[in-house]
């Protein structure tokens, strides 16, 4: 993956699958301690033990087309070369957790991406999963709850182009003054 | 800074052009968006179609996600399926491509058939 807006994107198709009805992202940055952390956190099916502790090894997927399942296995290669790691929290009937950490100076960090291209994605695709994306710095939150923008639109569908390119520029501008000054590919 | 307030005025905005729209949706593009598909490019080819349609003004036409199609030799695949069932399968899809798929194919009925799954994998 070229950069973590992909690996989300990837990783949030797994609570999907999962049958998640609400999908909670956190990007949290630590400029002091140099950490930069994304979990995912859904309400879906959830994990056993036995495939919980077996889900980072890329010969374990749940899918039936093959025998491969790589998308928790390259997030964790990619937290481990730049100085992270991944876990993963699961309880059946409950949901998932994922939590990745990296070390925001390390040279083999992937840049951030386009976070808000892969929450409109995400949304457009799956208008009735409810959304949480919430961004902080230590210093500053935004949020976003598309609970929340359903009840302000009322009978407008979210799937309205003009709502997810509203979306689409608040999560881009959230992502700029959050991270801007702290991931060093981002302008503030 | 944006305003989730901002959302009224693209609500009173919408409203009217909501209710103008009949319910059937004439066809779905879905659009794999595995591991595979993903790291291939599917995500700008899915903005891709949403941009088109809308530059056409194109509003029975959905754009959903699907899990891995089983080709990932071939990301990126979309799959366009009309009312009536029918499923043509297009691979080693780019923005550009896609925006083709919307002109030929949704507006003018036209299977883009160089872009297939039945053209790509005969020409080897």
């Amino acid at each position: 993956m070229r950069d973590l807006s992909l690996h989300l994107l990837d990783i949030i198709q797994n609570s999907i699958t999962a049958k998640a009805t609400a999908i909670f992202v956190l990007i949290s940055a630590d400029r002091k301690k140099d950490r930069l952390l994304i979990r995912i956190q859904d309400n879906g099916i959830g994990m056993n033990e036995f495939l919980r502790l077996k889900v980072t090894d890329p010969f374990v997927t749940t899918r039936t087309t093959r025998k491969v399942g790589l998308g928790i296995p390259l997030l964790k290669a990619s937290a481990k070369l730049a100085g992270g790691d991944l876990t993963v929290d699961s309880e059946e009937g409950k949901g998932t957790t994922i939590t990745v950490d990296f070390q925001i100076s390390n040279i083999d960090r992937l840049p951030l991406g386009d976070i808000s291209e892969t929450m409109v994605s995400l949304i457009a695709s799956e208008p009735e999963i409810r959304f949480v994306i919430e961004l902080e710095n230590g210093i500053h939150c935004i949020r976003l709850d598309t609970l929340e923008v359903k009840e302000k639109l009322g009978e407008v569908p979210i799937t309205e182009y003009q709502v997810l390119m509203w979306i689409r520029d608040f999560i881009g501008e959230g992502v700029k003054k959050i991270f801007g000054g702290v991931l060093h590919e981002i302008d503030s | 800074m944006k305003s989730i307030a901002e959302l009224e005025a693209i609500r009173n905005k919408a409203r009217e052009q909501v209710s103008l729209r009949s319910e059937e949706d004439q066809y779905r593009i879905v659009v794999g968006m595995a591991t595979c598909g993903i790291a291939a490019g599917a995500r700008p080819v899915m903005n891709a179609f949403l941009e088109e349609l809308k530059k056409r003004n194109i509003n029975n036409v959905s754009v959903t996600m699907t899990g891995c199609i089983g080709v990932c030799r071939l990301e990126p695949i979309a799959e366009v399926i009309s009312a009536d069932g029918k499923k043509v399968t297009y691979v080693k899809l780019t923005p550009e491509k896609a925006r083709r798929i919307v002109a030929e194919h949704i507006v003018n009925g036209r299977v883009c058939v160089d872009y297939t799954i039945g053209a790509t994998e005969s020409a080897k």
